[in-house]
């Protein structure tokens, strides 16, 4: 994409967070959790509850994901981001435990943003239906919480090289505001 | 009167289920190249490279192009001079499909109830659009369509009186409202006129069209045309990251409606507009 590739590797501290800034293009490797709709409302659920939660948070990174079943032999299925806003409203809680970034597609609402600008994080954008190109870097994937929620369940992924871009960074700048103005006629 | 077996029916509806999650159309393919070649803002090209490469992947590898495999929407044109036997229609549909999203390892994506939300774990049950036309022949439309770009779909009833202005503006509202969510570059199916639900329908199945394929009516072919240049004017561009590409393609359909009425659907669909179609 014309730019260098910043390569982070996880845990996703606060200091490489205030390093990236929006698009720039990011390779992860390390270890992320998965988890979407039903396991955010689980995660917000347990944390009203004052329990701990089923992994560590600070600086940790969440994949907005429901993978297909793995075909016998893969790792994992096909596995590209989910579209984000539907986890907006339970964000913020995850943001004041530590949450450094998240990895999903579309648009984030105003309050997730400032809850990024105020705790410090980043949300990287992954290619939406990219889904088969994108399982290639996940080289392990485990089941840690929530199997019942089958696809939604939150899975512990070994990536390496996972390719992103930075849409928001910990500034609140946003590539959804300020790139389509450019090929606007 | 030709009599023909529902397991037929079966058999048809899984393998279409399975391989239009695998294999992007050759029209969509072809279009997304020439997205590519045009595109001018560089992380969009990129994207789009990106695209491409991904479906030659899941095609290589016989993978789901998505991890969202969709819920299953299922066109059925029936002759009227067919008999089907060997069982219920409804059921040996559904059977297919829960077939296609088991043998296929695609994703079970349908809760059983909306608000208690239980997955069914087999991605049953599909829905179903049946219609009746001449003939002794059997023609099945398979699109499983992902949410990210159903969510993003929307309907208004408009007044007479807003005519093609209103109409136009209305479907540029809907994709600039949608932004980078449904996945873009996007389809969009637009229905117009009809009822309230003849509307949407004609939407969904104005995206079932061939990407090339024009609108045989002049006046909405050059619709089409207009349509797709004010949402690519949009600037929203390859997964919302700015660029030209916003959409592939924009299909229009109409329906006589009532001397009080204008309503206008606008469905989106991502960048594999994912469907097949077989004759029985």
């Amino acid at each position: 994409m014309g730019n260098e590739i910043k390569r982070i590797s996880t845990p996703f501290t606060k200091d490489a967070v205030k390093s990236l800034k929006a698009g720039d293009i990011v390779n992860i490797t390390g270890t992320i959790y998965t988890g979407r709709d039903a396991a955010h409302q689980r995660l917000v659920d347990t944390l009203k509850e004052g329990k701990a939660l089923p992994f560590a948070i600070k600086d940790s990174i969440i994949y907005y994901v429901g993978p297909t079943p793995a075909k016998p032999g893969q790792v994992i299925g096909s596995a590209g981001p989910t579209t984000s806003y539907r986890m907006d409203d339970l964000t913020v809680p995850l943001l004041e435990q530590g949450l450094s970034g998240m990895i999903g597609k579309g648009a984030r609402a105003e309050k997730v943003i400032a809850g990024m600008k105020e705790y410090g994080a980043v949300y990287f954008g992954a290619i939406g239906g990219a889904a088969a190109l994108i399982a290639s870097s996940i080289k392990k994937s485990t089941v840690i919480a929530y199997e019942d929620l089958g696809p939604e369940a939150i899975r512990e992924l070994e990536v390496v090289d996972f390719p992103v871009i930075v849409v928001i960074d910990s500034e609140g700048n946003n590539m959804y505001d300020t790139e389509k103005i450019k090929y606007a006629r | 009167m030709r009599d023909i077996h529902v397991q037929e029916v079966t058999k048809a509806v899984k393998e279409m289920c399975i391989s239009a999650n695998y294999h992007l159309g050759k029209d969509v393919y072809k279009r997304l190249v020439l997205s590519e070649e045009r595109e001018e803002s560089p992380i969009g090209k990129e994207i789009l490279n990106n695209i491409i490469k991904n479906a030659d992947i899941a095609t290589e590898n016989e993978v789901p192009m998505c991890q969202d495999t969709g819920l299953v929407t299922l066109f059925i044109e029936i002759g009227q001079d067919v008999h089907f036997i060997g069982g219920d229609l409804n059921q040996a549909i559904n059977e297919g499909v829960s077939q296609g999203y088991q043998e296929g390892y695609l994703r079970k994506s349908v809760v059983e109830d909306p608000l208690k939300r239980k997955n069914t774990g087999d991605n049953t049950p599909a829905v179903v659009h049946s219609s009746i036309v001449p003939g002794e022949q059997v023609r099945i439309t398979v699109a499983p369509k992902g949410f990210g770009s159903e969510n993003m779909c929307k309907l208004k009833m408009l007044k007479p009186s807003d005519g093609q202005k209103g109409v136009e503006d209305f479907v540029v509202e809907v994709v600039a409202i949608a932004g980078p969510n449904p996945c873009p570059p996007i389809v969009v199916g637009v229905g117009i006129g009809g009822t309230f639900e003849k509307a949407a329908l004609l939407a969904k199945k104005a995206m079932l069209r061939e990407v090339d394929d024009k609108n045989n009516n002049e006046y909405y072919a050059e619709m089409e045309e207009r349509l797709l240049e004010k949402i690519n004017n949009l600037g929203i561009g390859p997964q919302g990251l700015g660029g030209r590409a916003t959409a592939l393609t924009v299909k229009v359909e109409k329906y006589p409606t009532h001397i009080a009425g204008l309503p206008v659907a606008v469905a989106i669909n991502c960048h594999a507009s994912r469907h097949e179609e077989r004759v029985l």
